[in-house]
């Protein structure tokens, strides 16, 4: 399989994991490690004086990993430089998920503020990766702004939905100078596997994976539809018959006649 | 002096954010501080010192997606 190279830095693996919502930390560290993984998000959050809790940090720096820290909770690009100013100092990357999403109810990304952000994120030395609409003009700006990958939605953050953005993204994909990475909305390996059939760089999956009933076995599932899909792709996948009859696959000579 | 740190009202004999550092017995990575809403860089904890009714910022990595 092709490896997928990331502003410079290569990787075996293209299922991207989300770390929110596991019931904990280790079982968050079990499927990272089943998934075989090599880049996974983790959010910011207030430290509480008070609270000595076990710190997630510990359970993501791995080896191999490459940490991707989002912008989770910025409402604008001003606030989202700061956010990633934070996470630069603290998590010691220039690596960025840019995600500015500020209504609540549907979490979709503000597009003015997503290429504003990454225009100015760029410029200060940021890998910026931008969640953004399935949007193949927005993409195009972001390319251009300096985007090392673009990350459009499949469906809505945290639903499960699949690809309900499938004929955006292969436009997308199509004219995409920069890995296209399917983020949010994917929530069954067969999703995952029919973006990477599609042409998509990679997935970035938490929500599927993290409610699973077995987690760890769900991260495996994934990680073999990346791969099956990725394989699929570059094997170069049949035509589709526009024909409502068959094609025969077999000899339709009558042997067992004359 | 009273400062406020991650909203919250505090009074601290800290003069710099090294101090403060200290004093909260923050852990020793993983975390940024933000004075005023500027992010100030590890290096800078020592000379930047605090005025009254600071506004200090610190985070830390949490789950997400």
């Amino acid at each position: 399989m092709e490896k997928l190279i990331i502003a410079g830095r290569e990787f075996e693996s293209r299922l991207f994991l989300g770390t929110g919502k596991f019931s904990s930390n280790e079982l968050m560290q079990k499927a990272i490690e089943a998934s075989g993984t090599e880049m996974v998000t983790l959010a910011m959050k207030r430290v509480e004086l008070d609270d000595k809790q076990d710190d997630m940090l510990l359970h993501t720096l791995l080896p191999g990993i490459q940490l991707l820290p989002n912008t989770s909770g910025v409402r604008d690009a001003e606030e989202a430089v700061f956010a990633a100013q934070m996470a630069r100092e603290a998590f010691g990357t220039n690596w960025l998920k840019l995600e500015i999403h500020p209504d609540p109810r549907y979490l979709l990304p503000d597009s003015t503020e997503t290429l504003k952000a990454t225009q100015m994120l760029v410029k200060e030395g940021f890998i910026v990766l931008p969640y953004c609409q399935a949007d193949p003009t927005l993409c195009k700006h972001l390319e251009e702004a300096g985007a090392a990958a673009v990350m459009p939605l499949g469906a809505p953050i945290g639903t499960n939905k699949g690809l309900q953005t499938r004929d955006f993204l292969r436009i997308i994909i199509e004219q995409s100078n920069v890995p296209v990475v399917v983020d949010a909305g994917i929530g069954a390996p067969s999703h995952a596997a029919e973006a990477m059939e599609m042409g998509a760089s990679a997935c970035l999956v938490n929500t599927a994976i993290a409610v699973a009933g077995d987690p760890v076995a769900m991260s495996v599932a994934f990680k073999e539809a990346v791969i099956a899909g990725r394989r699929a792709y570059e094997a170069g996948l049949g035509a589709v018959s526009d024909s409502f009859t068959a094609e025969a696959s077999s000899p339709l000579t009558a042997f067992l006649n004359d | 002096m009273k400062i406020s740190v991650n909203n919250k009202e505090t009074v601290t004999e800290a003069r710099n954010i090294a101090d403060l550092a200290v004093e909260l017995e923050l852990p020793s990575d993983g975390i940024a501080i933000a004075v005023d809403n500027k992010m100030v860089k590890r290096s800078e904890w020592e000379n930047t010192t605090l005025e009254e009714n600071a506004k200090v910022l610190i985070i830390k990595a949490a789950c997400g997606g």
